[in-house]
């Protein structure tokens, strides 16, 4: 078997020490040894974003992020944005008001991707939503009401 | 008897999906845990076409962690071939193994299975198999597949034809002859890929114990695996229960039940372990079934006023190299809806079927009405440029009148109900169409390529009376429901569809909660698991109201009548006497009452059971409908094209749709505006592209084109409601209307735009490539 590497990883607020090998991607990480199989896996090659997830507060495609680049750093995956049904995260509460997913396999990856967004621009314009999912494949919504549920969130946002 | 009346239906309701699914807490496939998992890789054929030479395990087998490694030669005598949905006479048939046994038909076919501790080791030692394989020559275009001397898919057949259907039609020759005029066209309906975001998963369980397999898999239609698993293993369904647990899309490709399906359930019962696999996206590419695939050659006999009179059409489509579960039979449908919403005399057609060395096709999204629509969309813009007349106005000539439901077309098919100059009347209205032609005429005058594209569409949906498909598959395609009701008045709902992002769990429980008067959260939608629900059929082919829901009102109209007796009984008064709304039994003029809930209560309990009644509150229902519904809608486009490049922007699309009734207006959006995405993607962008030696260029998603948000401006969407006759609810499907208008749409819009130029024709996807070679052509011979 390949050697095995430690690292310790912050994932979700909760710390995870353990021995991965070198070759180990962080979406498989995540899935396998930790089960937050909230992250997707769409393509393997950084063009779907359905694995997007936070690392130290900025989104990545964690297909093609080895597990050992995250030792010692912050990941948040979906799992991570509401720590209950009734605290979900304003992000959350747009896609389910808004119809923003059908499959929902895209969802936790576009939650991500938007959050990046929000957290850099809290009043985003349809272009400038567009542009920031455009990274993330949805193939069921035809993607209108996503963005719909991205601007449902800014608002909220801005409302609180 | 009492009846309800519609409280939520018609709302938008927001899904009950959802909680699970914006938190990641879902269970696709993959995320199946269990005790002693194994987990496969496969290695697949490089090569198109050949002879397998030998194949070499050795290595891979002694790699630490496999467990087994399997070839065709270990499971020879014990399983079935691949499983296929229908037969016809006549067709050229032959079986496909579950693994490639001494020859290879298509790149990316199935050769050996590694099954490991892991799913790296297994992928480790899958590379350490070595196939040698000597290349034989591939076909790969499906008209030089037709010809005597091409190469065949399959040795033992006579031809590459898998099926031929002439329709001659002596009427459409005497229309054509009478005809002030005729146009031709030849029309390409490229393969597409339906690329569902969760590609294609599995998880098998043999349990030795009990002697049972429980498969879970990405999929459509669980009742046609469980089916499926059981004939190809030989053993009694009973044995076999078939899980589609949250799925992530299908578009038509997650119906058949693969050869990877049955092949998994072998290896769990071999191995006495569960066995998991999920394919990368590039084996999703090669190995899940492409779409559409028609090349196809038609003319048109028409008056000087835009009046068409006879379609003469010749469709070949492409079945790649095996049959899968509708695959060769797909193509039949465009013939049926040829004519579109037009109230053409006469057609005549020819279909032809083909085999080529790659993957097999399958529905996806519309199968078989999208070539139909986009044929005769083609048409009517061609007709109408050749008559010198407005696209709207030829359709407006040509459609069937709304006083001749049901109507019957030259090509066979019974339309329910329609109303085609509404839906265009409103779109006209609703797009400014004339301000548009106006706005375009300015724009070409300074020299700028601006287009506005039409399409004015119909096409078959809720598959469908079992009579009518029967000769495409063993089952029947009525559906079922079951409604079960607890003491407490709380509602479970079982459902043979196999909702996978359409909503129906939301949708049905809104039905639900509307008959009994209970809350939505009073009320849980189970559906894709066939030990839980006993027969079904799927979702798929626009079904999933229009027949499952149809099943669910007769079983809530049947526990409806139940409770009502027994409230009677209680009420000490009449059946006809009990009124009922919104959850509580009165008795007419009178002041006595029950709830639903005090009803459901009594309908379990010993001391209070009725005479005659048996105990319980729960009904099946099966719904086979008499025909099938033909929703129908118009819709406009406006774009421009960058003449320097080639590049096409979407400036305007607005569609107009009529579904019939309506369970969740909300649902419905989500449904056309995916639909319409979809469609442009394989107008615009979209294409599975094979080299002529057979090799997949198009193999991952740099290489495979599919719409991304930016590429798209706010649809504007609105609806007329014309409902159908032929199920109770009035409701007509919904799921693959949009990718049935929008296809023809973007390209007559295209086509309109370049027309100044002398440009009648752009194959899709219309690339900016593709446009710039039209208009330097355009310019050279000018």
């Amino acid at each position: 078997m390949p050697r095995s590497v430690p690292v310790a990883i912050t994932v979700n607020g909760s710390r995870f020490e353990g021995e991965v090998e070198p070759r180990t991607l962080l979406v498989h990480f995540l899935r396998e040894e930790l089960d937050l199989t909230g992250v997707h896996i769409g393509c393997e090659s950084t063009l779907c974003g359905a694995c997007t997830v936070h690392l130290n507060g900025r989104a990545v495609k964690s297909c093609t992020v080895l597990a050992v680049q995250a030792d010692g750093q912050d990941v948040t995956t979906i799992e991570g944005l509401a720590q209950d049904a009734d605290h979900l995260h304003p992000l959350q509460v747009g896609f389910w008001e808004k119809h923003g997913l059908q499959c929902g396999y895209c969802t936790p990856g576009m939650i991500m991707a938007a959050k990046q967004l929000l957290d850099d621009n809290p009043n985003p314009s349809e272009a400038e939503i567009r542009e920031a999912i455009d990274g993330n494949i949805c193939r069921c919504t035809g993607y209108q009401q996503i963005v719909d549920a991205v601007q449902h969130a800014a608002e909220a946002a801005g409302a609180a | 008897m009492a009846v309800w009346r519609p409280n939520s239906v018609g709302q938008p309701i927001k899904r009950r999906e959802d909680p699970r699914l914006i938190r990641g807490l879902a269970t696709y496939t993959d995320d199946v845990k269990l005790p002693r998992m194994t987990y496969a890789a496969f290695v697949r054929s490089d090569f198109p076409a050949g002879v397998i030479r030998s194949i070499d395990t050795e290595a891979a087998a002694a790699h630490a962690g496999v467990v087994g490694v399997y070839t065709y030669a270990d499971m020879d005598g014990q399983v079935g071939p691949s499983p296929v949905g229908a037969e016809m006479p006549g067709m050229g048939r032959a079986d496909h193994p579950l693994l490639a046994d001494g020859r290879v038909l298509y790149v990316g076919q199935p050769v050996a299975v590694v099954v490991a501790e892991t799913p790296q080791a297994a992928r480790d030692a899958a590379a350490m198999v070595e196939v040698d394989i000597e290349p034989r020559d591939a076909v790969v275009d499906v008209e030089a597949a037709m010809s005597p001397d091409a190469p065949r898919v399959y040795e033992e057949l006579e031809s590459n034809v898998c099926i031929h259907v002439p329709i001659p039609n002596p009427e459409a020759d005497k229309l054509f002859e009478q005809a002030d005029h005729t146009l031709s066209l030849r029309l390409l309906n490229q393969r597409v890929a339906p690329l569902p975001m969760e590609g294609r998963a599995i998880c098998a369980h043999w349990e030795e114990g009990p002697g049972k397999l429980t498969i879970w898999t990405s999929n459509q239609a669980p009742h046609f695996v469980k089916q499926q698993v059981a004939m190809c293993l030989r053993i009694p369904e009973i044995r076999v229960r078939a899980i589609a647990p949250e799925v992530g899309g299908g578009f038509g490709a997650k119906i058949p039940t693969y050869p990877e399906d049955p092949l998994l359930c072998w290896v769990s019962r071999a191995l006495r372990r569960p066995v998991k696999w999920f394919e990368s996206r590039t084996e999703n590419l090669l190995g899940m079934t492409h779409g559409r695939g028609h090349v196809e050659n038609i003319e048109v006999a028409f008056q000087s006023d835009g009046r068409v009179l006879a379609l003469k059409g010749r469709t070949i489509s492409e079945v790649g190299a095996f049959r899968s579960f509708y695959g060769p039979f797909i193509a039949l449908s465009t013939h049926t809806m040829s004519c579109g919403c037009y109230d053409i005399k006469a057609v005549a057609w020819e279909t032809a079927t083909v085999f080529t060395n790659t993957m097999a096709t399958e529905a996806y999204r519309g199968a078989g009405r999208p070539e139909a629509a986009y044929i005769i969309e083609r048409v009517m813009d061609e007709v109408a440029a050749a008559a010198g007349l407005d696209p709207a106005a030829v359709r407006r000539r040509n459609f069937v009148d709304r006083d001749a439901f049901p109507h019957t077309t030259a090509s066979g098919a019974v339309y329910d109900s329609g109303d085609y100059e509404k839906s265009l009347d409103r779109l006209i209205d609703l797009a400014g169409y004339e301000e548009a032609r106006a706005a375009q005429e300015s724009a070409r005058a300074e020299g700028r390529l601006v287009g506005i594209g039409l399409a004015t569409f119909t096409e078959v949906c809720g598959l469908g009376p079992s009579a009518g498909s029967a000769p495409q598959q063993r089952m029947g395609t009525w559906e079922s429901a079951t409604v079960r009701v607890e003491p407490s008045g709380n509602v479970t709902v079982y459902t043979g569809i196999s909702p996978h992002g359409q909503g129906q769990e939301t949708a049905f429980a809104q039905m639900a909660s509307d008959a009994f008067g209970v809350g939505l959260d009073d009320v849980v939608v189970v559906h894709g698991d066939t030990d839980q629900v006993q027969h079904g059929v799927g979702t798929f082919g626009s079904r999933g109201i229009a027949v499952g829901g149809a099943a669910l009102h007769m079983a809530l109209t049947k526990v409806h009548a139940k409770a009502t007796r027994i409230a009677a009984h209680h009420l000490d008064a009449p059946v006809d006497q009990i009124d009922y709304d919104d959850g509580t039994f009165t008795v007419s003029g009178a002041d006595r009452k029950l709830s639903f809930r005090e009803v459901a209560e009594m309908a379990h309990l010993w001391n209070v059971a009725v005479p005659g009644e048996e105990p319980g509150l729960e009904a099946v229902a099966r719904f086979e409908p008499s025909a099938t519904t033909f929703p129908f809608g118009a819709h406009l486009c406006q774009v421009e094209i960058d003449p320097e490049s080639g590049e096409i922007e979407i400036q305007r699309y607005v569609a107009v749709d009529d579904f019939g009734e309506v369970i969740n207006p909300m649902l419905a959006d989500g449904q056309r505006i995916g639909g319409i995405v979809q469609g442009i993607g394989q107008a615009m962008w979209e294409e599975v592209q094979y080299d002529d030696g057979g090799q997949l260029l198009s193999g991952t998603l740099m290489d495979y084109a599919v719409p991304r948000a930016r590429q798209f401006p706010r649809m504007v969407l609105d609806n007329t409601v014309t409902p159908t006759p032929v199920n109770p609810l009035g409701a007509k499907g919904i799921g693959e209307l949009g990718t049935i208008g929008a296809t023809p749409c973007i390209v007559n819009a295209i086509v309109d735009a370049l027309r100044p130029l002398g440009i009648d024709s752009i194959d899709m996807p219309a690339k900016p490539e593709r446009i710039w070679q039209a208009i330097q052509s355009a310019a050279a011979t000018q």
